[in-house]
């Protein structure tokens, strides 16, 4: 067990398996197939745990993204990446929080932040936990995040 | 709320709702979204007009509409007219009886809805769809040193870097807010010290590179940090003519979208680097040097998303982010060119340029026109990005020269040179 402290960008309690980007996270590329095809019949089969549809992440492309404490580095790509993770967060299609490594993006953040103030649920977001934390980070560990932006892998 | 940047009367009267519970959440979205970066005030949109990122009307996208009727409904509405990005359908371009259905029933059932709704909000006109609008033929084109509140990663990025306006790298409905506030949080690439690079990009290759793989490298080092180019003024110049600006409209968005880069500065070139040179680096910043051999090697780590990768072309898109004039009718000569050279009447891959609506009108005022339709190749105001989504249509065997298309979609990347090859000789 060890334990991380970050900043909290939104700030809640959230338990969940851990899922690694170690590359920066494209979130239009990831949630794409998910948020387009997720409810329809035979082609959202394969998007119906919001599986990651970013050819181009090595760590991620095809694994399930809900529900998981998703750790990552920052975002990248398109700028429909905030509305993206609202969208994402408001539909109950996203990770249960996002947990950076380093000073959170302003993609990100405009998502996270969209959710907390128009979303039922906000998306608890904890960034500058550090590359250590990332590097001693792995898929489905245990991860606790604090209110004050503790972050718990076990 | 508890926030740490200081306020204005005005701006702390719109957060305890002296303007409607709705203009309420948008300022508290925009000073928690300002607060997340250290940012100190809230400074005004001094640019004339916004863009925004969302332009497709995906029925399954409901909370983005929902709450842009609870904005119509509250009068919470742009106080500046906008563009917007490309439209995802045009019935000129290449599609058969299922893809249509999947488009129509499936994916953008809500276009007209939202179109309509985006008119309410500010949009400038039916013309006003295009991922490039700061085009002349557009005429969204911010001045240096205005203040914006856009998104659209490649309209960002080009903003900041060859027209010297200041924006951050907002995202879809951020964007927005900041129109309707008419502030935006000072912090990031609005302030002087995060315009400084902290790349120093060193270009010593032996011919040209070409714009989209040299955006993708330096993309994919430096992320969301800020580049400053050295060397590739020797390839397109020390002046911002049509070609060099088409070159890094092209440059920036593999920047933008390959990484997350918001700003570069091109040594001798681009207009913050003309003027303050090497004091543009910040200390210690690191250094990336680019030759043949490294963009040999970004090209080749692309992985070709086809099943079958022997596959013969069925499709191919030029034009992401949408072509300028200039390259249009480039395009257009180096096709009908390569036809006459190798015999042929048509393009042998069915082929589509994209462009603004406003440069397509331009464009089909010149005599390159009709040369263009001669050659069987589309012209069309479409965003491939968003035709690419239909899952039928990743199913095919489409071809681009644009690096955002290849990262977002399962489209194969060529060269602009290689794509020219292909289309103009014989499939075999």
């Amino acid at each position: 067990m060890k334990q991380f402290k970050g900043r909290p960008v939104v700030a809640g309690k959230c338990t969940a398996p851990a899922l690694v980007s170690h590359q920066g996270f494209n979130t239009l590329a990831s949630f794409q197939g998910a948020l387009q095809f997720g409810e329809l019949p035979i082609i959202g089969n394969k998007y119906k745990q919001t599986e990651c549809d970013d050819q181009n992440n090595k760590d991620l492309y095809r694994k399930p993204m809900l529900g998981k404490a998703l750790c990552l580095p920052q975002t990248i790509g398109s700028t429909t990446g905030g509305m993206v993770l609202y969208c994402a967060r408001a539909m109950g299609k996203s990770p249960a929080c996002l947990l950076f490594s380093e000073h959170i993006d302003s993609l990100a953040a405009a998502g996270a932040v969209l959710a907390a103030v128009w979303a039922d649920e906000p998306m608890v977001t904890v960034d500058c936990l550090g590359q250590e934390f990332l590097d001693y980070v792995k898929d489905d560990m245990t991860i606790t995040v604090d209110e004050d932006g503790t972050v718990t892998v076990e | 709320m508890d926030y740490k940047m200081t306020l204005t009367e005005e701006q702390q009267a719109i957060l305890n709702g002296s303007k409607g519970e709705t203009m309420a959440k948008v300022m508290k979205t925009l000073v928690m979204y300002g607060d997340a970066f250290g940012a100190t005030k809230m400074v005004p949109v001094t640019g004339k007009m916004g863009h925004l990122v969302t332009s497709f009307g995906l029925g399954v996208m409901k909370p983005v509409y929902e709450l842009m009727n609870k904005l119509i409904d509250a009068g919470a509405v742009s106080g500046q007219k906008f563009s917007v990005d490309p439209k995802p359908l045009d019935p000129n371009v290449p599609s058969d009886f299922l893809k249509n259905f999947v488009f129509n029933k499936f994916m953008y059932s809500v276009q007209d809805m939202y179109d309509s709704q985006l008119s309410k909000l500010g949009l400038l006109d039916d013309k006003s769809y295009t991922c490039t609008s700061y085009m002349d033929e557009v005429g969204n084109k911010p001045n240096k040193g205005d203040v914006l509140s856009w998104a659209e990663s490649s309209a960002v990025v080009y903003a900041n870097s060859v027209l010297g306006a200041r924006c951050n790298r907002n995202s879809g409905i951020i964007e927005l807010f900041g129109s309707i506030a008419g502030y935006v949080p000072y912090f990031g690439l609005l302030t002087d010290e995060g315009r400084k690079a902290t790349w120093i990009v060193k270009v010593n290759t032996s011919k040209k590179p070409e714009a989209q793989i040299l955006g993708s490298a330096i993309g994919m080092k430096v992320m969301e940090d800020v580049p400053y180019v050295q060397g590739l003024d020797k390839w397109i110049g020390t002046e911002l003519t049509d070609d060099a600006c088409a070159y890094l409209k092209d440059f920036g968005a593999a920047t933008a979208s390959n990484g997350a880069v918001g700003l570069y500065h091109i040594e001798n070139l681009t207009p913050e680097a003309v003027e303050q040179g090497e004091s543009l680096i910040a200390q210690g910043a690191k250094i990336y040097e680019i030759d043949d051999a490294e963009l040999q090697r970004v090209k080749d780590s692309y992985p070709v998303m086809w099943k079958d990768k022997n596959a013969k072309p069925q499709l191919c898109f030029v034009g992401c982010p949408h072509l300028s004039l200039a390259q249009l009718a480039e395009w257009t000569d180096n096709v009908a060119e390569g036809l006459k050279k190798n015999g042929l009447k048509k393009v042998s891959v069915p082929t589509v340029f994209t462009c603004a609506p406003g440069v397509k009108e331009a464009f089909e005022k010149t005599p390159g026109a009709e040369k263009l339709k001669a050659t069987g190749v589309v012209l069309s105001y479409i965003c491939p990005l968003m035709y690419m989504n239909n899952p039928l249509a990743k199913k095919m065997a489409v071809i681009t020269n644009s690096n955002k298309l290849r990262t977002y979609t399962t489209a194969r990347y060529y060269t602009g040179e290689e794509i020219l090859d292909i289309i103009t000789k014989e499939v075999k």
